[in-house]
């Protein structure tokens, strides 16, 4: 039996997101179908065919699909959803918008953020913000799942699938969109970045938070923050890993002046590799930490920068 | 206009969680437990709306066992103006949840549902936005504000760029994230006043909805720990450990 994916994408990129999705997807049920549901879309289809493991992208374009909003996608995922055993979207704030409606007009449970495939119908998701993991098993009836994404490796490229026009239903009619700001940043996105470096509580002020700038400048790293830091005010709340933020599993989290409480340590513990740098050596982070380093981040940050320099890093 | 919020009694967000030796759940035994901190959002979001005069009725709602009557006492003392207990033992999966708010809705009429956007023991960011297909209502997830104009929610909310901004016509659902607000702690003579006002009591089957879990837990386990490791004496070294761990470009 067939499994769908619905890509993340923003109808001129397809996100990685999908490529992870698709790796949960063939544990499940192969083959995979990729849906790309958006507004001038052909080119995010066209990239959504090259992944290993799809056999079909089907493309749904529609003014009204350009944000992919709850409502119109469900109808549109309802009219493809016919013989499908297996429905996937990537548990971003866009799949966990629409896909529990999906599940809900379906009348079948949905399952929330899976973190490993046991087998074709039993599955690992986290629960009490990953302090727990439960394992649950579906019963017969389609399956409807949301992925975390840093848990399942990205599916390869190199397949060329034949892409598909769908007609897609009328709009709903029951929500519009009416703006967005978004984040304008150079640096990779936090859930896809390799490096992330993290500030917290001990950095002081906005103003202090751009100490991290330069670094993460020469590292290609993403720039993330503890909700301490965002409570204060230092940065906006998209910059927040944790339990009420992001999750993110780079190869290296470099927390800078974060004390580590249980919550933001819920949205990093799966990183690779954990360095830390915080002036108390009784801060939790160092216990989760591989490599700590107790320093004040005022001195430790531009030697930091300055050895990387000297290293080479530009 | 009338809101309904529903309210979840969970382990208090201050409780570190424990996993039974057997894998069988989380150890629930002499706990504290309180409103999902979400919910306090929701509640707080819709009385604040009341006193805006906005909002003529605010009705709180908690599916769960008898205890769940405390957690909307809490809600009534925070200014709910009555509650409604449906009373359910063991655990009730998000869509019966919302299968049993629809048939509330149906009898109740708001013109709002507020939740929280989880509950933070099992999750599952489901509930709302099952409610609002079932209902085939519009929703607005993750709100960050919230504002009313007539027929219309204008909602803005969290999303994994930034914020983004939705008109969603009314009747709707909306859930709520952490920045709407800040929820109030109940005044002793609100909590008092609360115990006043009316909770009713139910349950799924009066409302034809069979609460038996469709998905079946098979254990529940303790995740992978992660050891401390070394500490570094510079910045030096510590890019040295770094590079030869393999995670530097």
């Amino acid at each position: 039996m067939t499994s769908l994916v619905i890509a993340e994408h923003d109808n001129a990129l397809l996100k990685d997101a999908t490529h992870k999705t698709v790796t949960a997807a063939a544990a499940i049920s192969s083959p995979v179908h990729v849906l790309v549901a958006g507004k001038g879309c052909a080119a995010v289809a066209q990239a959504a065919a090259k992944i290993a493991g799809v056999e079909k992208v089907l493309l749904a374009d529609a003014p009204y699909l350009e944000k992919m909003l709850a409502e119109p996608m469900e109808a549109l995922i309802l009219s493809v959803a016919d013989g499908y055993e297996a429905i996937l979207a990537p548990a971003t704030t866009t799949g966990k918008n629409y896909l529990p409606r999906v599940a809900a007009k379906l009348d079948v449970p949905q399952v929330s953020e899976i973190l490993k495939v046991v087998s074709p119908d039993t599955f690992e998701r986290p629960i009490y913000a990953g302090n727990a993991i439960e394992t649950v098993q579906a019963s017969a009836g389609k399956k409807v799942i949301t992925v975390r994404t840093t848990a399942f490796a990205a599916a390869a490229e190199g397949a060329s699938a034949a892409v598909e026009s769908v007609t897609v239903p009328p709009d709903p009619g029951l929500s519009g969109f009416a703006g967005e700001e978004l984040s304008k940043s150079e640096r990779p996105e936090l859930t896809s970045a390799k490096i992330v470096i993290s500030g917290g509580r001990g950095l002081g002020s906005a103003e202090n938070f751009h100490l991290l700038d330069s670094i993460a400048d020469k590292l290609h790293a993403a720039v993330g923050a503890s909700r301490a830091a965002v409570d204060a005010g230092y940065v906006p709340n998209d910059y927040q890993v944790g339990q009420t933020g992001k999750v993110v599993a780079p190869d290296l989290y470099l927390a800078v002046g974060i004390s580590g409480a249980i919550q933001h340590l819920a949205g990093m513990k799966d990183s690779r590799v954990i360095a830390a740098i915080n002036k108390d050596e009784e801060a939790p982070i160092f216990q989760v930490a591989d490599y700590g380093l107790v320093a004040d981040l005022f001195k430790a940050l531009p030697e930091l920068d300055e050895e990387l320099a000297r290293r080479g890093y530009k | 206009m009338k809101v309904l919020v529903p309210v979840k009694r969970v382990i208090d967000y201050n409780v570190k969680v424990r996993v039974k030796a057997d894998q069988s759940g989380v150890d629930l035994a002499n706990v504290k437990m309180s409103m999902n901190p979400f919910d306090e959002i929701a509640v707080e979001e819709a009385v604040r709306l009341k006193e805006k005069g906005k909002v003529t009725e605010v009705v709180a709602v908690s599916i769960g066992p008898q205890q769940a009557s405390e957690t909307l006492r809490t809600a009534l003392a925070m200014g709910a103006d009555r509650g409604l207990l449906v009373k359910a033992d063991g655990p009730v999966e998000p869509l019966a949840v919302a299968k049993i708010l629809k048939a509330i809705v149906d009898a109740e009429k708001p013109d709002l549902v507020i939740a929280g956007k989880q509950a933070i023991d099992d999750d599952s960011n489901q509930v709302g936005q099952m409610l609002a297909a079932l209902l085939g209502w519009g929703q607005g997830t993750f709100a960050h504000s919230l504002e009313l104009d007539g027929a219309s929610a204008k909602i803005a909310r969290e999303i994994d760029g930034g914020l983004q901004t939705v008109t969603v016509k009314l009747p709707a659902v909306m859930t709520t994230d952490l920045r709407l607000n800040q929820p109030r702690y109940a005044s002793l003579p609100n909590i008092m006043k609360a115990k006043k006002k009316p909770i009713a009591e139910k349950t799924p089957a009066d409302y034809g909805v069979d609460t038996a879990p469709r998905l079946k837990v098979l254990k529940v386990s303790e995740p992978p720990r992660r050891g401390a490791g070394v500490k570094v004496a510079s910045v030096a070294e510590l890019l040295d450990r770094l590079k030869d761990a393999g995670v530097m470009p």
